[in-house]
């Protein structure tokens, strides 16, 4: 796309940026990207540099550091590159429309505790994070996509009725599964109707939780503006340690009553593949349900063998089948 | 008399593997063939293959005598070979019809019909050498045993009567896909079986038993595919099973003190923890690339012009073990040219593949939840002397002291466990009825 001139899937072309601001929790990945974006652009670039949770809590000192940051470094420059001056009332304002939408997400989201799950929680739980996580922060479109959202999710619930797919509803629910790791974009459909073939719904992920982890009760704060943004960015679920991550996919596991979790490592995402063996057998291990571990990419199309991963993920849920015949 | 029987298709990506069962679980028959590019004939030639080795086991029975093909007397062994030289016999004739209407289609002369027949001819009496009682054969696969007959012979063939010998042997790659996409019948082995007990010089204990087991009955109840082709099997889609389950399984039953399984096969590796009862808790394979599998065995066989079965052999004379970096097919093929340019020798080259294959294979298994107490190795690279010891070795290393259990029959895990879920779920219909 970028090498097309942005002219965007749509046919529309997307404006050349006035300013590169990155801060590194996703993915490290993104420290490249970026550098390749700025000699594209050649515009200024903010870099914004999130601690890691390495003890699995987020100090006072931590908070002070990206706190700082903001205000020395990312503030002036885009009080520069804007020529207009940082508006603190703009931005609560903005923090508090976000907590309205992020309490409708988690409703959404949440959800998928109904038997059926009303919603599949990571196919299409990255819809549902779609306005928060990109363009539409803060925004009353976000605000009212969510409440109707909601309306939505509910009633089907009301109705007992599952998620809906691109090929249609699943007719049946017959597998409840946890998913650890980014989706394959690059043949997503594909990807996605595995699971609906089988009856398999994703009723929670922590993928969608890449931009925050609102269901553990983060909700941004308007009343201290540039500490909530840095509690954000460290609550994130790829700044997470290993043992956090475990505990919230165990609690996800049970609560969501889950047949167990799955693990899609992908190569080009380090921040999530480090260590999800250990994760896998831990959650194995606490939650007495099987796990299953299927290999692609979210990128690059070429590690994407639908052969090989059929295979496994039909195995999986063989071996879910197998337990409960004989439990 | 009428027999039912369940059966388990295994359809590998080299192999295509079938086994049948009685109503008690017991193995009745096995069958093995080579996968081609034809999934659906594959699996009509292995199960026809199964029914007749079922067949010469009730002519084992019915004769008294044990029906294990290991253990078959000395007139069990000839008979046996007869009827694997008739078949032979029958691809061959049906070989010479193709060849002789390919060249009509492509207006050659009758020089060249001459020589096609001359080769031919030529097969038709060596092949009798293959078939008698330890002759070694580098395959069991007619599209092999001919392939490499045929090479030889068209070489001399064409020199001899001036032709070009690329156009002789393609004559020969385009007839065998036609030949062997053919699907031999029950039919015809029954009649195979009277008429080689009634000429073959056996006396009228062996016709009367031919006669009894060429007119046993045997009736599909069943069936369960699996394997790497499972999608395109002719069976409807719940009687279809994964490869990873029904390895489980099949280990199980061969050895119930089974824990962890490992299979190589042609195109992936798995490593597989079961429970008491066979039912798999973890599992671990390879991602795409087949790296180190089968196939890369495969591969260098080609390249150092032997047979699959003659590379662990060789390998096991190794005496110092090269070390190899890639089990990555491409490039271990550049390496073994690489080695064999600096002088060293092909089996210790050989030993150093084994042992990178093995390593792959180690990770997977560390993966999947280490080796438990008992350890069975399955697949087709089960039966590679060569693998089977570097393993014995990486595995003594890694996690001490573990029983490994290796079937003569490992080839057929897959296919038994298949089998053995056909066979269950005849037990859920009654259960449900």
């Amino acid at each position: 796309m970028l090498e097309s001139g942005n002219v965007g899937p749509t046919g529309e072309r997307l404006p050349d940026p006035d300013l590169l601001l990155l801060s590194y929790t996703g993915c490290f990945t993104f420290m490249k990207w970026f550098e390749l974006l700025r000699e594209k652009y050649d515009c200024p670039v903010v870099m914004l540099h999130v601690p890691y949770q390495g003890d699995g809590v987020v100090t006072v000192p931590m908070r002070k550091y990206v706190v700082d940051q903001l205000r020395d470094k990312v503030i002036p420059v885009l009080e520069q590159v804007s020529g207009r001056s940082y508006d603190e009332d703009l931005l609560r304002a903005m923090l508090a429309r976000s907590a309205k939408a992020e309490d409708d997400l988690v409703h959404v989201l949440q959800a998928a505790r109904n038997r059926p799950s009303p919603i599949d929680a990571y196919f299409g739980g990255v819809y549902y994070i779609g306005p928060i996580f990109t363009a539409f922060r803060g925004t009353e479109e976000a605000v009212g996509y969510y409440e109707a959202l909601r309306a939505e999710v509910d009633e089907r619930v009301r109705l007992g009725k599952g998620p809906v797919t691109p090929d249609g509803e699943i007719p049946e629910e017959r597998y409840r599964v946890v998913v650890e790791g980014p989706p394959n974009w690059t043949s997503f459909r594909e990807f996605w109707r595995m699971f609906a073939e089988e009856g398999a719904v994703v009723v929670a992920s922590s993928y969608t939780k890449v931009g925050g982890v609102y269901d553990l009760g983060f909700r941004h704060d308007p009343d201290h503006p540039l500490e909530t943004l840095a509690d954000y960015c460290m609550g994130c679920y790829t700044n997470l340690n290993l043992p956090s991550r475990v505990d919230m996919l165990v609690r996800y596991v049970e609560e969501y009553q889950a047949d167990g979790l799955l693990i899609n490592s992908v190569k080009s995402c380090n921040s999530f593949s480090a260590g999800q063996l250990m994760i896998l057998r831990e959650v194995e291990k606490r939650t007495g349900r099987p796990g299953g571990f299927i290999e692609s990419d979210l990128v690059d199309p070429r590690y994407f063998s639908a052969a090989n991963i059929k295979n496994r993920l039909e195995s999986w849920f063989q071996m879910i089948d197998q337990r409960r015949r004989t439990a | 008399m009428s027999l039912p029987y369940w059966v388990g298709i295994d359809l590998g990506s080299t192999t295509t593997k079938a086994v049948l069962l009685d109503g008690d679980g017991r193995v009745i028959g096995r069958g093995i063939t080579n996968s081609r590019s034809n999934y659906d004939v594959a699996c009509q030639v292995a199960l026809a293959e199964g029914l007749a080795d079922a067949r010469l086991a009730r002519l084992a029975r019915e004769l008294g005598e044990p029906e294990g093909e290991e253990e078959h007397s000395e007139r069990m062994q000839r008979i046996s070979l007869a009827l694997r030289h008739r078949q032979f016999l029958d691809n061959l004739e049906a070989l010479h019809e193709v060849l002789l209407r390919l060249c009509a289609e492509k207006g050659l002369d009758d020089g060249w019909r001459d020589a096609v027949g001359g080769i031919l001819a030529a097969m038709e009496r060596e092949s009798a050498a293959l078939f008698v009682p330890g002759a070694e054969r580098k395959s069991d696969f007619f599209r092999d045993l001919a392939g490499s007959m045929y090479m030889r012979l068209a070489e001399a063939t064409a020199e001899e009567r001036g032709l070009p010998y690329e156009q002789v042997l393609g004559l020969y790659d385009k007839g065998i896909l036609e030949v062997e996409n053919r699907t031999p019948s029950d039919e015809t082995f029954r009649r195979n079986l009277v008429r080689a007990a009634e000429t073959g010089g056996f006396d009228a204990e062996m016709s009367d038993a031919a006669r009894r087991a060429a007119g046993l009955e045997l009736v599909q109840a069943g069936s369960v595919g699996t394997g790497y082709g499972r999608a395109r099997l002719p069976f409807p889609r719940k009687q279809i099973r994964s490869e990873i389950l029904c390895h489980g399984l099949g280990a199980h039953a061969m050895f119930p003190g089974t824990r962890t399984v490992l299979d190589i096969g042609g195109q992936d590796t798995k490593a597989i923890q079961v429970d008491g009862a066979g039912i798999v808790t973890s599992f671990q394979m390879n991602d795409r690339c087949a790296a180190g599998c089968g196939r890369y065995l495969g591969y260098i066989a080609d390249e150092m012009n032997l047979g699959l079965h003659e590379l662990g052999p060789l390998a096991s004379k190794s005496r110092k073990c090269v070390k190899i970096n890639s089990t990555c097919t491409v490039f271990a093929g550049a390496e073994l040219r690489e080695r064999l340019s600096l002088g060293e020798r092909r089996e210790d080259i050989l030993a150093g593949l084994h042992r990178a294959i093995i390593l792959r294979a180690m990770s997977l298994l560390a993966r999947s939840g280490g080796i438990e107490e008992e350890f069975t190795f399955t697949g087709g690279v089960a039966r590679n002397p060569a693998a089977v010891e570097a393993l014995q070795k990486l595995v003594a290393e890694n996690y001490g002291d573990r029983t490994l259990n290796i079937s003569p029959s490992s080839i057929y895990t897959g296919a038994l466990g298949a089998a053995l879920f056909a066979l269950r779920d005849k037990d859920a219909v009654v259960e449900a009825a």
